[in-house]
């Protein structure tokens, strides 16, 4: 029988945050490394330009795609409107399919549960479907920690944690390695997990694949606890769905005896047919397909069918923090399909890592900010890793405006002001660093304020061009380092209207 | 009509020669100009850096000097966008904030009066050959704010297209940022740096003199690294191949 831990315990806030490194550096400084590594910087290349051609044939095929992307929008905000209700509708559903319902108000919470229920079972190992939430929580390190194994089992992870690596994207994880670099991995590092790779084991595409198959095979068999995470929930049937292209999650999924999930409480949807307009844009947003080729649904347990177990941890971890910002929380509307990171010309040249976070790329930069809070350097700099293009919000299938989000983030660092943390309300101070651009911006302020005195500074600039050296010292660099400044011209625009009375005067 | 020419404060300072090919091309096409003196900064590089509160004084400033044209023009998609995208969202905040509708009010007259110089061109005033002749090979770049902000579409090109000497050559990866991004060219000038230097390889790979755009500050990117890489390409601004004429040919 299955019982259901109702409500949010409290507990105190967390004395250290699990999902970041807190002292990863910012990211101006982790993307130079980035830049200058043209191995990288030809793997981004490859595959991110790959992948934005078919993605933009899998969209341009469906006539109501705005429409689709609309509804998409209002679906995930109605729901967030009214989270509490649908949340509580779903642990009904579930504990009535048979499930377990816990909820864990961060990462830590998160994995104690889940390391309780694994030494539960007796175990000391599981295997792992391709799951955000848990890399978000490090669940491995958690696990790991009290001797249990955790194994990835997607192609990507597993080349990722095979490499004793962190992933550098939301879908592809290993986007960052290339053919020949996964052929070392699996050569060096399989035969310490299990099967060997195959003698002689090539670069070849295929040879990879069977290579993996045949490591994860033994895995699948043997494993008795299965741990995932979800695309989607629906409160009203209790039903989990994984979208996958493998088929390795669908081994985890229904092989092992106890299945466990983690989920982060904005994957709910209130209703079956709400699924109807995700299914169609996700697959085309994130690998290009028409319909992936795997999509597992399961409603609880079922006797002689699939694990006799299922538990579900839904996990909060900031995003009710999140959701009380009137301009972030459209954040919470991502179904995590990567196409703005596919499409972002800064991911491209600084890749995932250089973000600091499991979210990458541009909705990374304004979750991780969200979810972590602007109080380390990374996260307090990451607002300002976009050239505010715009392509991201483009191609986002639920239409978030991340160029408005980021600099709605960047006020924040920028200002401070009130936000929720952990619950409460609280004033930021504004992030330090920034005094110089402030006075910066105050005194250009006053000067915008006042044509004369901006005419002043016009005048001086003009008149003095000579002098202008064509590079800058100091922090000037950050401009002429790589870039020639421009010539000052003789005279101001508005000088020469006012002389020539608009053009309409000889002089020219 | 009484036209406002809203030149923004890059172009003031930096580009007056801009200034001067929009006034020659408005009164060709029989549009009397105005300066008002009184102008000076949208905004734009306070509110994208995070100061929107020091970014309210420059837009009241703006509909104070602007809201009794009829129509407000500006040669800079990205200063266009900030009035016609930014401006209602600062009235909302405001709104947001519990300061009112005084905001939102103010600034509520200048938002559909501004368009971007070939908005203007194409959808007021309907024309698309405007008389120009610029005999040089050149490849027009897109910029995002005009691009994906005011969706100003194929205009610009119509607009080249019809120029009389002038060969239009595809740009690879057109709709790609160059980098530039306001303070981003700063605060992260390593990426913002990569993302000019495949822009102007694109760039020369067309095999063009020149590469056009429609916002000089995209262009003082672009251009600064198309003379720091020694290319022989240059950048020019839109509206200065659109006032080109035979008797009175640009530089």
């Amino acid at each position: 029988m299955s019982g259901t831990f109702v409500g949010m315990p409290v507990f105190p806030p967390p004395t250290h945050p699990a999902f970041p490194p807190p002292t990863h550096p910012a990211f101006p400084a982790a993307a130079r490394n980035a830049v200058r590594d043209t191995t990288l910087r030809g793997n981004l290349r490859h595959a991110t330009h790959t992948i934005r051609a078919k993605r933009a044939n899998a969209v341009a095929e469906v006539s109501d795609w705005a429409e689709l992307r609309e509804a998409g929008k209002r679906i995930k905000d109605h729901t967030l409107r009214h989270l509490d209700r649908h949340l509580e509708q779903l642990e009904e559903s579930v504990t009535a399919a048979g499930g377990t319902v816990h909820w864990a108000v961060d990462a830590d919470e998160a994995n104690r549960i889940v390391t309780e229920l694994v030494k539960a079972t007796g175990e000391s190992e599981v295997v792992k479907v391709k799951s955000m939430a848990t890399q978000e929580t490090g669940l491995n390190e958690a696990l790991e920690a009290e001797g249990i194994a955790a194994y990835e089992t997607d192609l990507a992870e597993l080349i990722v944690q095979l490499g004793e690596d962190r992933p550098s994207h939301i879908l592809v994880p290993a986007i960052h390695r290339n053919r020949g670099e996964i052929r070392e991995i699996f050569a060096r590092e399989m035969s310490e997990w299990g099967r060997p790779a195959p003698e002689g084991l090539t670069d070849a595409p295929a040879e990879l694949a069977e290579a993996a198959r045949l490591h994860l095979r033994e895995k699948f068999l043997r494993a008795k606890v299965g741990v995932s995470g979800a695309n989607f929930m629906v409160a009203e049937t209790g039903t989990l769905v994984v979208v996958e292209s493998e088929g390795n999650g669908r081994m985890c999924l229904t092989l092992p005896e106890t299945l466990i999930s983690v989920v982060g409480i904005e994957k709910t949807v209130p209703t079956w047919r709400d699924l109807e307009v995700f299914l169609q844009t996700l697959p085309r947003s994130s690998t290009a397909e028409r319909m992936n080729p795997y999509t597992s649904m399961w409603t609880g347990t079922t006797d002689e069918d699939g694990p006799r177990n299922f538990h579900l941890v839904l996990l909060d971890n900031g995003r009710t923090d999140a959701l009380s910002d009137e301009v972030g929380r459209q954040a919470l509307r991502c179904i995590r399909c990567s196409a703005c990171l596919n499409v972002c010309p800064v991911y491209e040249r600084a890749g995932g890592h250089a973000y600091g976070s499991v979210y990458p790329g541009p909705i990374g930069a304004i979750l991780s900010p969200q979810l972590r809070g602007t109080g380390s350097e990374i996260d307090a700099s990451l607002p300002y890793a976009s050239s505010l293009c715009g392509a991201c919000y483009e191609v986002c299938p639920v239409a978030i405006d991340i160029p408005e989000v980021l600099v709605h983030l960047r006020e924040r660092v920028a200002q401070g002001g009130e936000v929720t943390r952990n619950g409460n309300k609280v004033v930021l101070k504004p992030a330090k660093g920034h005094a110089a651009e402030r006075a910066a911006m105050r005194a250009a302020r006053w000067a915008f304020a006042r044509p004369g005195a901006l005419r002043t500074g016009q005048r001086l600039a003009s008149r003095t061009r000579r002098l202008h050296p064509r590079t800058l010292p100091g922090p000037g660099r950050a401009w002429s380092g790589t870039r020639d400044l421009p010539p000052v011209p003789a005279e101001p625009f508005r000088d020469w209207w006012q002389r020539t009375q608009g053009g309409k005067g000889a002089a020219k | 009509m009484r036209v406002a020419l809203f030149l923004t404060c890059v172009n003031d300072t930096l580009y007056p020669d801009t200034g001067r090919a929009v006034v020659k091309l408005l009164t060709r096409l029989g549009v009397g100009v105005d300066f008002p003196m009184a102008q000076t900064c949208c905004g734009q590089a306070h509110y994208n850096t995070g100061y929107r509160h020091e970014a309210e004084p420059l837009a009241r400033h703006f509909s104070d000097v602007f809201e009794d044209y009829e129509a407000i023009v500006t040669p800079s998609g990205s200063c266009g966008a900030m009035v016609r995208e930014l401006y209602p969202r600062m009235g909302e905040r405001a709104r947001a904030e519990g300061r009112g509708d005084t905001l939102a009010a103010t600034l509520a007259p200048v938002v559909p009066k501004t368009y971007e110089l070939t908005e203007f061109l194409v959808d007021v005033l309907g024309v698309t050959d405007v008389g120009a002749y610029y005999p040089h090979t050149v490849t027009y770049h897109p910029t995002c704010h005009g691009l994906r902000g005011l969706g100003l579409g194929d205009r610009p090109r119509r607009l080249l297209e019809a120029v009389k000497g002038l060969e239009l050559v595809e740009l690879p990866g057109a709709e790609e940022c160059c980098g530039f991004g306001g303070t981003f060219a700063l605060k992260n000038s390593d990426v913002s740096a990569a993302m000019g230097a495949d822009k102007v390889r694109n760039a020369e790979s067309t095999g063009a003199e020149v590469l056009c755009a429609a916002d000089n500050s995209c262009l003082m990117h672009i251009g600064g690294t198309m003379t720091r890489l020694r290319t022989g390409m240059r950048p020019v601004h839109i509206a200065e191949i659109l006032a080109s004429t035979e008797e009175e040919p640009a530089a």
